[in-house]
C-alpha cells in the first residue's frame, strides 16, 4: 500500500448523554476508496465531522500525513439547502468554493480550473441551467464538482446517492471512481447500499452501535451485508 | 427640471442609492432577509425620529439605531420560528418609540411624512455628499469580503463546511445592510426601503443566474426606478415614492409572470 494520508486512533465521540463510538481505529492510504457503513444513526455522518474537525473527539484523535496542512477536504454533505427557486447556474455554484483568492472576479486561472472540472464531470451542456431547476443527479454532480473544484486530496461522499436512481448512482460513482484512480484522490463514501460499496470500494468500515468491523471489501461478509440492508 | 438644484441632488443621490440597493439586495434575497430587512427600516424610523428629537440630523439617528440593533440582532442565536417572532416584537416597539419621539420634539405631521415616506424637496449638497460616502463606505467593505459573502450567501452549507468565518460574517452583512437602510430611507422613506432593497433583487433572479449578472439586474431595475419616480413626480407632483413603488412592483410581477411562462 502507498502512504497513508489519515489514521484514526481510539477515537471516542460523544454528545449529551450520548457516546456515539469509542475505541474506533482505521486508516486510510492515498488513492484509497474507502466505505463507511452501517444502519440510520449508528454515527456515519458524526465520524466524518469528526474528521473535518467540525467536532472534537472526547478521547483518542485523528491523525493527518505528512501532516494536517497536507490534507484539502472535499465534502459533499448529507443535507443541502437546495430549493426549487435556487436561482444560480450550477457554473456559478461551482465557482463559489473557489476562495484561494479573495478578489470580487474570478481570475483566468480559476476560470480554467471551473471549465475542467465541468467538463470532468459533463455538466458541460447543463452548465447556465440554474441549479434549482436540476435533476437530483445532475445536483449532486454539481455537488461533487464543487467539492473537487480545488483539486484536494480527500474526498467525502454523505450519502450522495441516496436518492438516484440505479442508472445514475453507478454513473456518478464511476465519475468518483475515475479521479480516485487517475489523481490518487482518496476517497470516503458514506453509504447504505452494499453493493455499491461493493463495486468501487478498496476497504470497508462497517459501524455497529458498540463495535466496528474494518477490512478489505471482499471480506465484507453476507451476514454484514444482511445487517445493513435489514433495516 | 435639472435646473433646479434640489432635482440634480435627488438624482445624484438616488442613482447611488440605487446601485447600493442593488447589489447589497441581492444578498438579502438569497439569505432570506427581507423580512429583517422590513424591521431594520422601522427601526430606521425611530432612529429618525429620535435624532429629530435631539436635534440631530434624521440620518445621524437612523444610522445610530439601525446599526446597533443589527449588530444585537446577529447575537440573537435563537431558533428561526421564534427569531421570526423576537423581530416583529423588536420592530413594534421601535415603532412605538420613534412615535414617541417625534411627539416630545413638538415637530409637525409633516416632518413624520417626510420620513416614513421620504421627501426629495429637503436634499441639499451635504446630504449629497453623505449618501455618497456611506454608499462608497458599503461598496469598500463589499469588495473585501465580496468572495466568502458569496459564498456564504448562496451556498451556507458549504461555507460552513470550508471553514469560512460565517458568524463575522452575518455581523458584518448586517451592519451593511444597516447601513443601506439608512441610505436607501434618504430618497423613498423608511416604510418604502423595502421596495429598492429587495424587490429588483428578487425580480433579477427570474432573468439571469449568475451573482454578478443579478447585480447589473436589479441595479437597473432599480435605477429606472427612481429614475423614473423622479421624472413622473415632477411632472406630476405626485410624491416620488408612489412611482418608485409602483415601478419596481411593476418589474416584480413581470418577472413573476414570465417566470411562469417560461415553466
Ligand atoms: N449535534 C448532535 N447532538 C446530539 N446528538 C446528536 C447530534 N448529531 C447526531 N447526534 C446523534 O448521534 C447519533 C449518530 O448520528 P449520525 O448523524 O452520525 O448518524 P448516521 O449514521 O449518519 O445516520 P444516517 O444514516 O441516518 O445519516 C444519532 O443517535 C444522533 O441522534
Ligand atoms: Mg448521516
Amino acid at each position: 500500500m502507498t502512504d497513508p494520508i489519515l489514521r484514526v486512533n481510539n477515537l471516542k465521540v460523544t454528545f449529551p448523554n450520548h457516546r456515539v463510538f469509542e475505541n474506533l481505529n482505521f486508516s486510510l492510504h492515498k488513492g484509497e476508496f474507502l466505505s463507511v457503513v452501517g444502519e440510520n444513526g449508528v454515527g456515519k455522518t458524526t465520524l466524518i465531522r469528526t474528521i473535518l474537525q467540525q467536532l472534537k473527539p472526547a478521547a483518542g484523535n485523528v491523525q493527518f500525513f505528512p501532516n494536517r496542512k497536507a490534507v484539502t477536504f472535499g465534502y459533499v454533505p448529507q443535507f443541502r439547502n437546495i430549493d426549487e427557486e435556487y436561482p444560480l447556474s450550477i457554473r456559478d455554484f461551482i465557482s463559489l468554493n473557489l476562495s484561494g483568492i479573495k478578489l470580487p472576479w474570478l481570475s483566468r486561472k480559476e476560470r480554467q480550473q471551473v471549465d475542467q472540472i465541468i467538463a470532468q464531470t459533463n455538466l458541460q451542456k447543463i452548465q447556465n441551467r440554474p441549479l434549482g431547476m436540476a435533476s437530483g443527479g445532475e445536483k449532486q454532480k454539481a455537488y461533487l464538482a464543487q467539492a473537487l473544484v480545488e483539486q484536494p486530496n480527500l474526498l467525502i461522499l454523505d450519502e450522495s446517492t441516496a436518492s438516484l436512481d440505479n442508472v445514475m448512482k453507478y454513473e456518478l460513482l464511476d465519475l468518483v471512481k475515475h479521479f480516485n484512480q487517475v489523481t490518487q484522490l482518496s476517497v470516503i463514501f458514506v453509504t447504505h447500499d452494499l453493493p455499491l460499496a461493493q463495486k468501487y470500494a478498496d476497504n470497508f468500515l462497517l459501524l455497529r452501535p458498540t463495535s466496528f468491523k474494518y477490512g478489505p471489501i471482499s471480506e465484507l461478509s453476507e451476514a454484514d451485508v444482511k445487517e445493513v440492508s435489514d433495516v | 427640471m435639472f435646473s433646479l438644484e434640489f432635482m440634480r441632488n435627488a438624482f445624484v443621490a438616488s442613482t447611488f442609492i440605487a446601485i447600493i440597493s442593488g447589489i447589497i439586495g441581492v444578498f438579502v434575497s438569497a439569505r432570506n432577509m427581507s423580512f429583517l430587512t422590513h424591521t431594520l427600516s422601522e427601526i430606521g424610523f425611530s432612529g429618525a425620529a429620535f435624532g429629530v428629537f435631539m436635534s440631530w440630523p434624521p440620518l445621524n439617528g437612523m444610522l445610530l439605531f439601525t446599526m446597533v440593533s443589527s449588530v444585537i440582532v446577529g447575537q440573537l442565536s435563537v431558533k428561526q420560528a421564534r427569531r421570526e417572532a423576537s423581530i416583529s416584537a423588536i420592530s413594534s416597539l421601535f415603532l412605538g418609540l420613534g412615535i414617541l419621539f417625534l411627539s416630545l420634539s413638538n415637530k409637525n405631521a409633516s416632518y413624520a411624512t417626510n420620513i416614513l415616506f421620504g421627501s426629495i424637496i429637503g436634499i441639499n449638497h451635504t446630504n449629497v455628499i453623505q449618501v455618497i460616502e456611506l454608499s462608497a463606505l458599503v461598496l469598500i467593505i463589499i469588495a473585501f469580503v465580496y468572495r466568502d459573502l458569496k459564498f456564504d450567501s448562496f451556498d451556507a452549507i458549504g461555507a460552513q463546511v470550508k471553514g469560512l468565518w460565517t458568524n463575522a460574517l452575518s455581523i458584518i452583512f448586517l451592519v451593511l445592510l444597516a447601513l443601506s437602510v439608512s441610505v436607501a430611507a434618504q430618497i423613498v422613506g423608511s416604510l418604502l426601503i423595502f421596495v429598492l432593497l429587495t424587490l429588483p433583487a428578487a425580480s433579477a433572479k427570474y432573468f439571469v443566474h449568475t451573482v454578478s449578472g443579478m447585480m447589473v439586474v436589479a441595479i437597473l431595475m432599480a435605477l429606472v426606478g427612481v429614475w423614473g419616480g423622479l421624472c413622473l413626480g415632477y411632472i406630476t407632483n405626485w410624491p416620488v415614492s408612489f412611482f418608485i413603488a409602483s415601478i419596481e412592483c411593476l418589474f416584480y410581477f413581470a418577472a413573476l409572470g414570465y417566470n411562469r411562462l417560461r415553466q
